[in-house]
């Protein structure tokens, strides 16, 4: 099975390589074809692998993903269909990337401050190549499927803040898929030097049901004082696999927030790391997972206390409705030196039915002695005498579940600083609950 | 408006409510005194149909219907308001979201157009004018970070809001202080009248002084050992629980519950 997928994701390789961007530049082809050599060693994660112990990907083996060519896609995606899924005024950045690709047509990206570059990766890789051979080359948090993106990516976002500069108005970078089998590999890399600020909404859905892979990765660079939110908004079809990794670097004083919102796909797996290259580094990571019917998400996320006086906050929730499954592993590694860390790291989760199951790790590994960490992790289902006393005053017993499961939600929900996506995001809890729409009246 | 005749719960296998018999009429005020594990609250939300209990016999007839096969909501929706002994927290929800969603779930129930946010702001402020609240526990999490005081006032705005037609107040005056008594009783007495029952369960005669029953029983070990008038709660006050348990030949008092 591994042996045929990998065999697979080769001979695709070997028929888009050429066509790739960046072609001409020989470092880049040489990190494509080592990314695919590393693939290619152990193909696809088993569950035999400590990372993978929960989540099988087999679904991914078992079908014939392929890259589509160049082109082939963008004009089936309507403006209307576009307008969909903004949110609130259109007073932020959009870049929209249709299967894999930017199109142009469809993004809408208003003036930026001078020396700002904000637009395609492809784009930077065919003009301004040696600009980003230090960031992509970065490797260390290698996974598999970061390996795969690495040898197969074509395209992404790619905004880079010169020292000093920073963009107000939040980028949406918009993902859609739209055909049947497809795969692709988003790349976003995202540069912020000294003093910068920015906040970017990474956003995925897809249209006509399609089945598909998405297997994206993010990086983000984060210099001496530079402050960025970090949003990402899952929402791809339900029968689509996604994969997704997130890697930050942070320099001193800088800080990162992470939201990570998981609704969609049939399987869904975050890889989300940040790394304290410097003193007195601040990184917040929140998430929200809500799911049903026979959908698996998971997220795998990684502090590195590398430096001292680095604080961060880990805040994760999950709903799990129907059959559905979760995964949630939470790592905090002080490393020795990295005195005066203080951590603290929380995943609560609500099972809404007894066939949902969640698996839930937080870790801390600590190599230090002068730090304040903490971490906890709760499973429950709704509380009994909240539902009775929800209903004795009238309430029946699906709206007074639906309450109470919003009421749960609400918390990490209330964290997003972008109101018109806290909005969005609330009429999307909102839609996804039974009365969801009189709860709404209510508020 | 109320008869429950030999009415018998458990908890957990346990005896909890041995034959209860107790017929309530529009207009009356009952206290059910007794002592703590007497079976009190049990009562109380038994009534209200909280469905830890398992009633094994007897039965309970609500205007005419029978009270035990109704849910929960269906019961306020019918009239029925229990103030909890212990007002749950509902971190999430805002009080003013779950007091319109009570209120126009009954208000939809009997027939009532539902009252849009402006008309639904004027009726509640005007209650909590009653109940001497501020604006401000509107906006909060219903009961979270309440004062005990505050959490039983909640209770009362609440009843003031549904205007139910058969009011259960457990223990409602545990915890207050003479200040706030007199607030609750305040907003207890307001609604007395002439289509509404009341029942209140206390342990202790104090709320009494300021709200006057019509009749008062003690419950003890799962049975009304005694009833009266409201000089029986005077009696209780002078001579404690002990000469009626002796009276009534009882075993040991059980564990309370909640």
């Amino acid at each position: 099975m591994t042996t045929e997928s990998r065999d697979r994701f080769v001979a695709d390789f070997a028929r888009v390589a050429p066509a790739l961007p960046g072609a001409a530049a020989p470092w880049l082809t040489r990190l494509r074809r080592r990314a695919l050599d590393c693939f290619a060693q152990t193909g696809l994660p088993t569950q035999r692998d400590e990372d993978w112990k929960y989540t099988s990907v087999a679904a991914i083996a078992k079908r014939p993903f392929a890259v589509l060519p160049a082109g082939s896609a963008g004009s089936l995606v309507t403006a209307r269909e576009i307008e969909a899924l903004r949110f609130g005024s259109n007073a932020h950045h959009l870049l929209v990337f249709v299967d894999g690709r930017y199109a142009p047509a469809l993004s809408a990206v208003g003036e930026l401050p001078g020396g700002v570059t904000l637009g395609s990766l492809a784009e930077a890789l065919d003009l301004t190549p040696a600009s980003l051979e230090p960031f992509l080359a970065d490797d260390r948090h290698h996974t598999v499927f970061a390996a795969l993106n690495t040898a197969f990516m074509a395209d992404g976002l790619y905004l880079h803040l010169p020292p000093g500069t920073s963009i107000a108005e939040p980028v949406h970078a918009l993902f859609i898929s739209t055909a049947n089998d497809a795969v692709a590999h988003p790349r976003n890399v995202i540069v912020a030097e000294e003093g910068t600020q920015a906040c970017i909404v990474e956003h995925y859905a897809g249209l006509n049901d399609a089945g598909y892979l998405t297997n994206a990765v993010t990086q983000i660079f984060a210099a001496g004082n530079a402050a960025i939110a970090h949003y990402k908004l899952q929402q791809e079809t339900p029968r689509a696999l996604h994969i997704a990794g997130i890697h930050a670097a942070q320099g001193r004083a800088s800080r990162l927030e992470s939201h990570s919102v998981a609704l969609g796909a049939v399987l869904a797996r975050n890889d989300i790391t940040t790394a304290f290259d410097a003193e007195g580094c601040e990184a917040t990571l929140n998430g929200l997972y809500l799911v049903g019917g026979r959908q698996h998400v998971d997220h795998h996320t990684r502090i590195d206390h590398a430096q001292p006086n680095g604080t961060s906050r880990e805040y994760y929730k999950g709903i799990l409705d129907g059959a559905s499954r979760g995964v949630f592993n939470g790592k905090v590694i002080v490393h020795p030196g990295a005195q005066r860390t203080d951590a603290h790291l929380a995943n609560h989760n609500l099972l809404l039915s007894k066939a949902a199951e969640i698996d839930t790790k937080p870790q801390l590994e600590i190599d230090a002695d002068d730090v304040k960490c903490t971490h906890g992790a709760t499973v429950g289902q709704l509380d009994d005498a909240q539902m009775f006393y929800l209903r004795s005053r009238g309430i029946d017993e699906a709206m007074a579940r639906s309450l109470l499961t919003f009421a749960f939600a609400h918390d990490v929900i209330e964290r997003i600083r972008i109101a018109p996506l806290r909005m969005r995001l609330e009429q999307v809890l909102f839609a996804k609950l039974p009365q969801g729409e009189r709860i709404r009246e209510l508020a | 408006m109320l008869e429950i005749r030999n009415l018998q719960v458990r908890v957990d296998d346990k005896p909890i409510l041995r034959g209860i018999d107790l017929t309530v009429k529009a207009g009356e005020m009952h206290a059910i005194m007794g002592p703590n594990g007497s079976g009190k609250s049990t009562l109380a939300q038994v009534l209200a149909g909280r469905e830890a209990f398992t009633v094994t016999g007897g039965d309970v007839r609500y205007r005419g219907r029978d009270l035990l096969a109704m849910p929960p909501e269906e019961r306020a929706r019918e009239g029925v308001f229990l103030a909890f002994q212990y007002p749950v927290e509902i971190p999430g929800v805002s009080n003013v979201y779950l007091l319109k969603a009570a209120l126009n779930s009954i208000r939809k129930h009997r027939g009532l157009p539902e009252v849009d946010a402006m008309e639904f702001l004027a009726l509640i402020r005007e209650k909590m004018k009653l109940m001497e609240m501020t604006d401000e526990l509107l906006f909060r999490s219903v009961n979270e970070g309440f004062s005990g005081g505050e959490k039983k006032r909640n209770e009362i705005l609440q009843m003031a809001l549904l205007e139910p037609a058969l009011a259960i107040l457990d223990e409602t005056d545990s915890g207050l202080d003479i200040d706030a008594l007199q607030v609750v009783a305040k907003g207890i007495n307001s609604l007395r009248g002439a289509e509404r029952a009341m029942i209140l369960v206390t342990h202790y005669q104090r709320l009494l002084d300021y709200v006057v029953p019509d009749h008062v029983h003690v419950l003890s070990q799962g049975r009304i050992v005694k009833s009266g008038g409201k000089e029986l709660a005077l009696e209780l006050e002078a001579r404690g629980y002990g000469w009626l348990e002796a009276e009534a030949g009882a075993a040991p008092v059980e564990t309370a519950v909640r």
